[in-house]
Parts: C-alpha cells; sequence; structure tokens
C-alpha cells in the first residue's frame, strides 16, 4: 500500500514539473529574443506634471554611504546625492524638503529606475558607456569626479596599488569596482584573489577582521569607510586611483524635458558657486545689478519657463539647498574627503559648467 | 455493471486529462504574454536585451576554484564556475545534512536522557534561528580566526587562520566562505531532517520493535533491519525536500562571498544590465537542478524497495 502510492506520487510529480520548467524556459526564450510586432507605446503626460500632482518627488539613494546619502537619527537623509534630490524638488516643485527617498542597493538601483518607481537615481552611480548605451539611461551631470582604489592597514606599508599583489581583496558586487580592479591587475600581471560580499557593513567588516588584505570602492566612499572605523589611524586609503568614476544622477532617457531639469539643477549649483552665491547670501543677491546675478534669480528674463520651472527655480536651489561648495563643506569635507578635481576650473578642479542665460 | 463503471471511469480520466491541458495552456500563454509585454516594455525603455551577453568576455575577477577562469574568459565560463560552486556546496553539505539529520534524529528516542534531550536542544534551537543569520554568524566566527601570518599549525603541512584552512600534502584548500556556508547549510538542514527521521520511525508500530526484540535481535539490529526498512517510506519524501531546499538556501552565499551561482549571476547582471535574462537563467538552472535530486532521489529509493 504505502509502496503503491509512493512509486505512483514518485512518476508523477516530475511530469508537471517539468511543464512548469518548460513554461518558463519558454517565457525566458521570448523574453530574450525580441518578439515582434508589438505596438510603441508613448507614455502620456511628463515627468514634471507626475511631479506636481503627486506633491513630492521619488529620488532612489543609497542604503547608507557616508557624505552621499545617510539618513540621520531623526529619519532625515542627508549628503552630496541627497541634495542633487534636493535641488531638484527644489526647481520643480520649490520645496526641496519635498522628497521620498528609496534607499536601493547596488545591485538594485538600475531596476528600480527601469520599473519606474524612482523619478531620478542619485546613489553614486559611475557613469559609464555599457550603461549609457546599453541599460538606455541618459546621465545629465557629473556631481563629483572619483576614482577606484584600496583602503590598506597602515601597518602592512602599502602605498601604492602595484604592491598589493597576491593579497585578497573584499568589495561589493554591483560595481564597476569589480571590473576596475580586474581590469588594473591583468594589465600589470598582478594577481589577486576576491571576496565579493553583497552588503557594504558585512563587506567593510570582513575586511576589518582581517579577512581581506584591502578594501576596493571609490576614494570617496573608502575615506568615508576610514572615518568611520573604530581606529581611523590604523588605515590608509591609497591617494593614486586606478579607474576615473565619474558620479551623477541617472534618469530615464524618454522624457527629455526631465532630463534636462536634472542636468541644470546641478549646473544651478555649480553656476552659483561660479556667481559667489551661497544660500546665507542669495537673498541680498535679489537686490544686485550684476545681469547673470539677475538671470539666475529669475529678476530678470524667462528662463525658468522653457523648461516649465518657475521663474525662481534657481534661487529655490541656492536658498534652499546652496552652493556645490556649500554642499561639499557640508557633506563630505567633514569625512576629511579632499575636494581635489571637484573645484572649480579657476581654482584647479574640473567644475566647468554653461551659463544660465 | 463492470462495463458502465470501466467507461465511467474513462470519461473521468478524459475530463480530467483535458482539464490538466486546459490549464497547461492557460499558464503557458500567460507567460508567454507576460515575457512578450516585458520585451515590449524594454524597447520601449530602449534597453538591449538578449543572451548574447553570455559570449561576451566577464571582465571580472573569481576565487580560484575548479573550473579555471580569469577576467577575460566568457560569462557563460563565469556562470559555470559559480554552477559548479553550488553544486558542489550543495552535494557535500547534503551529504552532512542526511548524516547528522539521521544520528540526531536516531538520538531523539535514545532511552538515555541527557543523549535524547541534547539532540531535542539541537533541533529546537537551529530550526528556529533564521538561516541568514546562522550563515553570517559561522563567517564572523571563522574570520576571528588568527591572522595568515600567526596561523594555527597543529600538524606539518596544515595551516588554519581567517584566510582558510589549507593541508599542502593533501593539496586541500577550503576558505571560510566555503566552511561557514557549508556549516551552515548542513547543520541547519540535518535539524529538519532529524526531526522527518524521528517521525518515521515513531510511525513504525510499537508491536514491530516488541516481536523483533522478542525474538532476541539487539537493539542495533531492530533498528537496522526491522525499524528504519519500514520508517524510510515515510522518511525520504520530506527529506528529498530538505535536500531542494537546501540547494536552494544556498544562494544566499552572496552575503558572505562565496562565489555561487547567484553571486556570478549579481554581477553579471551588474555588469551587463541584462536583469530578466540573468535571473531567467539562473532559476531554470536551480529548477534543473534540484528535478535532477528530486529524480535521482525518488529512483534510487525504488530501486533499493524493488530490490
Amino acid at each position: 500500500m504505502t509502496r503503491g502510492r509512493f512509486a505512483r506520487g514518485a512518476s508523477r510529480i516530475p511530469r508537471s514539473w517539468i511543464a512548469a520548467w518548460l513554461c518558463l524556459a519558454a517565457a525566458a526564450a521570448a523574453a530574450g529574443c525580441s518578439a515582434a510586432g508589438t505596438a510603441e507605446r508613448t507614455s502620456g503626460g511628463t515627468t514634471l506634471d507626475a511631479v506636481r500632482t503627486r506633491g513630492f518627488l521619488r529620488c532612489g539613494v543609497s542604503t547608507g554611504i557616508a557624505g552621499f546619502s545617510t539618513i540621520d537619527g531623526r529619519g532625515e537623509w542627508h549628503g552630496l546625492d541627497v541634495d542633487v534630490c534636493r535641488a531638484i524638488a527644489a526647481a520643480a516643485l520649490g520645496d526641496a524638503s519635498k522628497v521620498r527617498y528609496t534607499p536601493l542597493s547596488a545591485a538594485r538601483r538600475f531596476a528600480a529606475l527601469q520599473a519606474g518607481d524612482i523619478d531620478v537615481l542619485a546613489r553614486n552611480t559611475t557613469i559609464s558607456f555599457q550603461r549609457d548605451a546599453q541599460l538606455g539611461f541618459e546621465f545629465p551631470a557629473v556631481n563629483w569626479y572619483d576614482g577606484t582604489t584600496f583602503l590598506v592597514r597602515r601597518s602592512r606599508g602599502v602605498e601604492r596599488p602595484q604592491q598589493l599583489d597576491g593579497t585578497t581583496i573584499c568589495l561589493t558586487p554591483g560595481t564597476t569596482t569589480e571590473a576596475d580592479v580586474a581590469d588594473y591587475f591583468r594589465k600589470h600581471g598582478l594577481r589577486f584573489t576576491p571576496v565579493v560580499i553583497e552588503r557594504v557593513e558585512e563587506a567593510v567588516a570582513a575586511y576589518q577582521n582581517g579577512r581581506c588584505d584591502a578594501f576596493s570602492s571609490d576614494q570617496s566612499t573608502l575615506a568615508g569607510i576610514r572615518a568611520r572605523a573604530p581606529n581611523p589611524a590604523d588605515h590608509v586609503v591609497l591617494a593614486e586611483t586606478i579607474s576615473r568614476s565619474p558620479l551623477g544622477p541617472a534618469v530615464m532617457p524618454s522624457d527629455g524635458r526631465w532630463v534636462k531639469i536634472v542636468r541644470w539643477s546641478v549646473y544651478a549649483m555649480v553656476d552659483a558657486e561660479e556667481l559667489g552665491l551661497t544660500s546665507a547670501t542669495i537673498d541680498a543677491a535679489l537686490g544686485s545689478p550684476a545681469p547673470e546675478i539677475r538671470r539666475f534669480t529669475g529678476v530678470e528674463g524667462d528662463l525658468g519657463p522653457m523648461l516649465g520651472l518657475d521663474r525662481r527655480w534657481a534661487y529655490a536651489i541656492v536658498k534652499q539647498v546652496g552652493s556645490m561648495r556649500e554642499s561639499y563643506e557640508r557633506n563630505l569635507q567633514p569625512l576629511g574627503i579632499e575636494r581635489g578635481l571637484n573645484r572649480l576650473w579657476k581654482d584647479g578642479g574640473l567644475l566647468y559648467v554653461p551659463d544660465i542665460r | 455493471m463492470y462495463l458502465i463503471s470501466a467507461s465511467h471511469a474513462t470519461r473521468v480520466r478524459r475530463a480530467g486529462l483535458l482539464w490538466q491541458i486546459g490549464i497547461a495552456t492557460a499558464l503557458c500563454s500567460a507567460a508567454v504574454l507576460i515575457a512578450q509585454q516585458t520585451s515590449a516594455n524594454l524597447r520601449m525603455r530602449g534597453i538591449a536585451s538578449g543572451y548574447d551577453y553570455l559570449r561576451r568576455a566577464a571582465g571580472f575577477e573569481l576565487p580560484a576554484g575548479p573550473v579555471p577562469f580569469s577576467s577575460s574568459a566568457t560569462f557563460a565560463r563565469a556562470l559555470a564556475a559559480g554552477l559548479v560552486n553550488t553544486a558542489r556546496m550543495a552535494g557535500l553539505a547534503i551529504v552532512a545534512a542526511a548524516a547528522i539529520g539521521v544520528v540526531t534524529g536516531i538520538a531523539r528516542l535514545s532511552s538515555v536522557k541527557a543523549i535524547a534531550g541534547a539532540a531535542r536542544v539541537y533541533v529546537n534551537t537551529v530550526r528556529n534561528v533564521p538561516l541568514l543569520l546562522q550563515i553570517l554568524c559561522w563567517a564572523a566566527l571563522l574570520q576571528r580566526l588568527p591572522d595568515a601570518t600567526s596561523a594555527w599549525r597543529p600538524l606539518r603541512g596544515v595551516s588554519l587562520s581567517n584566510r582558510g584552512l589549507t593541508m599542502f600534502t593533501a593539496g586541500v584548500a577550503v576558505t571560510p566562505e566555503f566552511a561557514a556556508l557549508f556549516a551552515a547549510l548542513s547543520i541547519y538542514t540535518a535539524a529538519f531532517i532529524s526531526e522527518n527521521v524521528r517521525g518515521g520511525i515513531e510511525s513504525v508500530p510499537r508491536g514491530q520493535a516488541e516481536a523483533a526484540a522478542a525474538l532476541g535481535l539487539t537493539r542495533l539490529d531492530v533498528l537496522r533491519r526491522i525499524l528504519l526498512p519500514q520508517a524510510l517510506p515515510v522518511i525520504v519524501p520530506p527529506t528529498i525536500g530538505q535536500f531542494v531546499s537546501l540547494t536552494k538556501n544556498s544562494s544566499l552565499a552572496a552575503a558572505i562571498g562565496y562565489p555561487d551561482l547567484m553571486s556570478v549571476t549579481t554581477t553579471t547582471i551588474n555588469q551587463t544590465g541584462q536583469a530578466i535574462e540573468a535571473f531567467a537563467l539562473a532559476m531554470a538552472i536551480y529548477l534543473a537542478i534540484n528535478l535532477a535530486i528530486s529524480a535521482m532521489a525518488r529512483r534510487r529509493f525504488r530501486l533499493e524497495d524493488a530490490a
């Protein structure tokens, strides 16, 4: 009796499983090949309209990268990337606080943007050809020039990346770092063993426990990790970077005007620094006779409405968020992160953006 | 009378078959519809799709394993390396979990109170703590081993540190990530198997053991020749389910950095952006592995049963 029931069950269950498996395979194949004859759908309404109707901006940020996007004890977000979200909200809604933040892992971030769960992704994202061309995102502006390097124990006496031959290196997946490190070691004929741990916190803990000789990420991220380590003086962030990592917000390309709004929200912060405007001086600047400042603050001209924004959009950004310098001084300087390439062009940096005119 | 009931049975069977075909068709068309819609949406958003990425150079590194790999090898090879790592982990952990499960399951029925109690504490503790927590806990413990420079060397050619266990003469090198995942998976799954074994043995009528004992069989023989053979049909099916669960749970490897199929898939998605394709492939592979495990286990059991 028992034997019979068992034998029949054995021959029956796998068959339906196989059917399910075939279905899944069919679905995968259909998703893989481009199915013909499906109509192109045009999206009704712009992102700006959607944001205004909703009353807040949906911004994708990190789960906690010091200086870029972290949440404090009162539930408020801070950081260089958070300031991009706030600037866009100030431009689009006139209120920088009207943002709903979605914390995303490196691995989850692009899916969230593609699925339309967020209006903009501001999460230490390296701009690359493949992300632009194949994933189909638009990267309107750079908000931080960074580069991949290594965090090592001071006691090891490592000063340059080339001295890391034969070491074990902790990494997080879903970053360009994985490929940067592989490229660098291959180029120099060196060897390393990667330990790829999903969450930043556990990957850092593995490094601190001595599982890895080095931890690799963007220089600014490493400076943040070092600043929060139990004994920062025991660790060094190597000065030499092995890649260029321009970081910037990403949006979907379907709404060209929204791409421009994000771009000019970042530019406005840089332009403000160029014009010597800060959140403290912007009100006084409203009475300035200088034509470029009058255009910037919206006292003169019709620039804002060209993008469907308020005349005072840039004023709102500077008043509520501040200039790029203020954002740096508020978020990254306290962590000991050098401004370096991220100074204005006239101070020897790379920040050079078009005029608001 | 006989004829009528036979044709009735045929009709019922035929109706059942029709239902099955209908439901299968509906499910399949739903799957294909979703797939087509997804593919259309992807194209609308300008996202390139397809499995071409498998032939491209991966561009990332994996720790040394049985499949030779370098960053210039293809994504397909990276996936193969991940698959081999998953299979190796699942295979070894299944054997260990079965062994621990059988021993502790029998131990729970021991007449020695201390042994039965210890087995019960083990089962109840391990079953009720989330597996991810146990994996992270093992990983953290192994990271607390001495540094590579001050490794334990209990024997010649054996070294144990937070970089792993190396036995130079035997050519064995175990990474801490492998050890942590192996320990967590086998100990966790064994607790469930232990319950299956106990339940199976308890399902055999008490008279069987008593009769065997009356015949003068030793306690071990009673267990081996009378109880276990009768308990097996009860023990095996849910235990196969546990083997399958273990294989699926091994995908938690990414949390501690063991380069399994899931970990490679995550990295692949981020290097290529082909999330749907890579996930579909990973799902199909896990499904294939688990169907194979079920089929092998069932066939093996049935053959023994018939013999």
